[in-house]
C-alpha cells in the first residue's frame, strides 16, 4: 500500500477507492504540514478499511482477487524465489504452448524444476500467453519437463493459475482430455517430491493437469473449482449473473478446500491481496515453499509415493462425503437378481476399506 | 360467391385411444424409423435401419458384456452432499428422486462378471443418474473396482457415458479424476489391462481423466467425445464447429481412439484385447491365490 503504483481497484474496494482519490486530490496542492498529516489519516485509514474489507471477502470477491491482473504469477514468483531460471520449451510432438512455463532453477542453492501456468500482466502478454489457457502441448511439455526432474532426482514445484484448458477446436483435435489424463496418471508415479502452489485461479481440469503433488498449497485468496461460477450457474440457473450465488455453493475458496481436505495449507497474503503487495505476498510462499520442501526432503521415496496415493485416495471420504448404506450389514456385495448364484457364503466381512 | 370465405376444417384426427400400448414401438430419432421394441432388444438397442446406437442403461450395458451372470460391488454407496448444494432444488432432494427413478444408487454400476469365460471387473455408467455425473460416489466405486482387480489381477473395463465432473460436490468432483486415475496408474503398474469404451456421450472430466487412459481406447460409433462442451468451444471462438466434430469418427482420425466399433462386435473386439492381454507367465495364478488370502475382496 506504500508502494507508488496503485493497482487496478476490484468493484468491492470501492470505499478505499474514494480515500484514495481524495488522497490524491490532497497531494496535487502545495505541501504544507497540515495536509501532510491529513494524507497520513487518510492513508491508515485506507488501509484499515482495506484489511476490513479482506478480512470479510465473499466468495465471488476472492473469484474477482484470484482474477485480478496485477496479481503475482508464476514467472514473478520464479523471479523473487529463485535464480538461474533456464526455460525450457516445447513438448516435442507439436509446439511449445506459452500458457505453461517449465525449466529448471536454484531455489535456496538446490536445483528444483519449475512449472507453472502463465496469465500474462499487459495486453500483449496476454494474448501471448492465451490468457492462460494452455493448450495439450503445455501439458504434455510439463510432462516431460517434470519426468526429467524424476530422472535426475529433482524435487518439483507447481504453480497453479488458469481460467481452464483452452476450449477451442485445435485443443479438442489434439487431444487435451488424453494430456491432462496422462498427467493425472503419470505425476502419481513421479519419484521426486512434488509442491503444487495454487496462487490464482484453480479452473478445474486445466488446473489439475498439472496439480497433482505431495503437498497441494493455496494462497489465501485463490480460488480452485470444477467449473467457473459463471459457467455453473448458466448451466444450473441458465442464467451466469448468478455467478455470485454459484461461486458460494461450489465451496471454492481455500478456507472450504482445506475444511474438505482437498488442500494441505492455506499461504496467506498480504492484507489487500497479494497483487497489493508483490515483496510480502512472495516471502510468505517462499516461507511455505521452504518448510514443505523441507519436510518432504524427510520422506523415504517409497513412503511419499504410498502417501500422495493415499492423499487423493481420500479424498471424498466415507462418513463425510458419501455413505454406505448397508455398513451395518454383513457385506456391501450385493448379487446380481439375475445372478443364479445368490446367496453364496460371501457374508463375510464388512465393507473392506 | 363463398368461395374465398369458405373455411376449410382441418382433418381431424379421430380422438380415439390408440391401440397400440405405450413403449412398443420406438422412433429412432437418427432415422425416425419407428421400431418394433422387441427388435430393437434384439439388435442390442441399435436401429435395425441407420445402426444408430441408442444410448444404454447401466445394467442393459452389463447385459451385452457380461455372459450372464455378474456380481455387482459398492452398490450401497450414497453422496452426503458434502457441499449440501441447492440449484433449483436441494442436492440432496434431487439425488433421493434420481435414485428413486433410476433404482441405481450413483452413476455407475461396478461389478465383476464372465466375458467370453475370462473374469474382468466392469464399470458402466449410468446417463440417467444427473447426466452420468462423476461425484464422490463415482470415483469411490470406480476406484474400489481398479483396487479390487489389483488385487485379484484381473483386468478392468469402463463403459463411460458422462457429462463429466458433477458439478453439485464442486471441487470434490474435480478430485475424483486424480483418485481414479492415481489408481489407474497402479494397475498400468502391474501390467493388467485397462480397456475404455467411450458411449455417447463422454465429456468433460470423464474424458480428461480415465476414459482416454485405455491401453485401448474402443468408442461406438457416432459418440459424442470431447473436453469442452460444443457450445463453449462455439462461445469461445464464435465459429460454427465443423460437422462430425468431437465425435468417435473425429477422434479416431486424429488418433485419441484404437477403435470404432458397433455394440454388437463389442464384446467379440474386448474379448481379442483381453486375450492379447492376458499374459500366462510370470504372473501368478491369483484366482487360488488371492482368493485363499482375502476373501472379502469383493465387498
Amino acid at each position: 500500500m506504500s508502494s507508488t503504483r496503485i493497482p487496478e481497484l476490484l468493484e468491492f474496494e470501492e470505499p478505499v477507492g474514494v480515500l484514495l482519490k481524495e488522497i490524491e486530490a490532497l497531494s496535487m496542492l502545495p505541501q504544507t504540514a497540515d495536509r501532510q498529516r491529513s494524507i497520513d489519516t487518510l492513508r491508515r485509514r485506507a488501509d484499515e478499511i482495506r484489511a476490513e474489507l479482506y478480512a470479510s471477502l465473499t466468495p465471488w470477491q476472492r473469484v474477482l482477487v484470484a482474477r485480478h491482473s496485477s496479481r503475482p504469477n508464476t514467472l514473478d514468483y520464479v523471479e523473487r524465489l529463485f535464480t538461474g531460471f533456464d526455460e525450457l520449451h516445447g513438448d516435442r510432438r507439436f509446439a511449445d504452448d506459452h500458457a505453461i512455463v517449465c525449466g529448471f532453477a536454484d531455489y535456496k542453492g538446490q536445483p528444483v524444476c519449475l512449472v507453472g501456468h502463465q496469465k500474462g500482466g499487459d495486453t500483449k502478454q496476454k494474448i501471448f500467453r492465451n490468457f492462460g489457457y494452455a493448450r495439450p502441448e503445455g501439458y504434455r511439455k510439463a510432462l516431460r519437463i517434470m519426468q526429467l526432474a524424476h530422472k535426475f532426482g529433482r524435487p518439483i514445484v507447481v504453480f497453479i493459475d488458469t481460467p481452464a484448458a483452452y476450449p477451442g477446436i485445435e485443443s479438442e483435435e489434439r487431444g487435451v482430455a488424453e494430456a491432462i489424463a496422462y498427467n493425472l496418471r503419470e505425476m502419481v508415479m513421479l519419484d521426486v517430491p512434488i509442491v503444487v502452489i495454487v496462487c490464482g485461479e484453480g479452473g478445474s481440469g486445466g488446473a489439475l493437469g498439472l496439480a497433482i503433488g505431495d503437498r497441494v498449497l493455496m494462497q489465501e485468496f485463490a480460488v480452485y473449482s470444477v467449473i467457473p461460477p459463471e459457467g455453473c450457474a448458466a448451466i444450473l440457473w441458465r442464467d451466469a449473473n448468478r455467478k455470485v450465488e454459484a461461486a458460494e455453493a461450489l465451496k471454492i475458496t481455500a478456507p472450504d478446500l482445506l475444511q474438505l481436505g482437498l488442500i494441505d495449507e492455506i499461504v496467506p497474503e498480504p492484507a489487500g491481496g497479494a497483487h497489493n503487495d508483490h515483496a510480502l505476498a512472495c516471502s510468505l510462499v517462499d516461507q511455505a515453499l521452504e518448510r514443505t520442501l523441507v519436510a518432504l526432503a524427510g520422506v523415504p521415496a517409497e513412503a511419499r509415493l504410498t502417501e500422495r496415493y493415499e492423499k487423493f485416495r481420500r479424498m471424498g471420504r466415507e462418513g463425510q462425503a458419501f455413505v454406505d448404506m448397508q455398513s451395518q450389514m454383513p457385506s456391501s456385495s450385493a448379487r446380481h437378481p439375475e445372478n443364479p448364484v445368490a446367496g453364496g457364503p460371501t457374508g463375510d466381512g464388512g465393507p473392506a476399506a | 360467391m363463398s368461395w374465398f370465405k369458405k373455411i376449410r376444417k382441418p382433418i381431424e384426427s379421430a380422438q380415439k385411444e390408440s391401440r397400440v400400448p405405450e413403449g412398443l414401438w420406438v422412433k429412432c430419432p437418427s432415422c425416425s424409423q419407428i421400431l418394433y421394441n422387441k427388435d430393437l432388444t434384439a439388435s442390442l438397442s441399435v436401429c435395425t435401419k441407420c445402426s444408430h446406437h441408442f444410448r444404454l442403461s447401466a445394467n442393459e450395458r452389463l447385459r451385452t458384456l457380461f455372459d450372464g451372470e455378474w456380481e455387482e460391488h459398492d452398490s450401497s454407496l450414497q453422496s452426503l452432499d458434502p457441499l449440501q448444494f441447492t440449484d433449483t432444488k436441494p442436492y440432496a432432494q434431487r439425488l433421493a428422486s434420481t435414485m428413486a427413478a433410476t433404482g441405481v444408487s450413483d452413476a455407475v454400476i461396478t461389478a465383476t462378471g464372465r466375458i467370453n469365460g475370462r473374469e474382468v471387473v466392469v464399470a458402466a455408467m449410468e446417463y440417467a443418474f444427473i447426466g452420468g455425473s462423476m461425484g464422490v460416489v463415482v470415483g469411490e466405486k470406480i476406484t474400489r473396482a481398479i483396487e479390487r482387480a489389483l488385487d485379484r489381477s484381473l483386468p478392468v473395463i469402463i463403459v463411460s457415458c458422462s457429462g463429466g465432473a458433477r458439478m453439485m460436490e464442486g471441487t470434490l468432483s474435480l478430485m475424483q479424476m486424480a483418485k481414479i486415475s492415481a489408481a489407474l496408474a497402479r494397475l498400468d503398474r502391474a501390467r493388467l489391462p485397462y480397456i475404455s469404451v467411450l458411449t455417447d456421450p463422454t465429456t468433460g472430466g470423464v474424458t480428461a481423466s480415465f476414459a482416454m487412459l485405455g491401453d485401448v481406447n474402443i468408442a461406438e460409433p457416432k459418440a459424442l467425445i470431447g473436453f469442452a462442451g460444443p457450445r463453449v468451444i462455439e462461445q469461445t471462438i464464435r465459429q460454427q464447429l465443423p460437422e462430425g466434430f468431437q465425435r468417435s469418427e473425429f477422434l479416431l482420425e486424429h488418433g485419441m481412439l484404437d477403435m470404432v466399433v458397433e455394440r454388437r462386435d463389442l464384446k467379440d473386439v474386448i474379448t481379442r484385447v483381453l486375450r492379447f492381454g492376458s499374459r500366462t507367465d510370470e504372473r501368478p495364478s491369483v484366482p487360488a491365490e488371492a482368493a485363499a488370502a482375502a476373501p472379502v475382496t469383493t465387498s
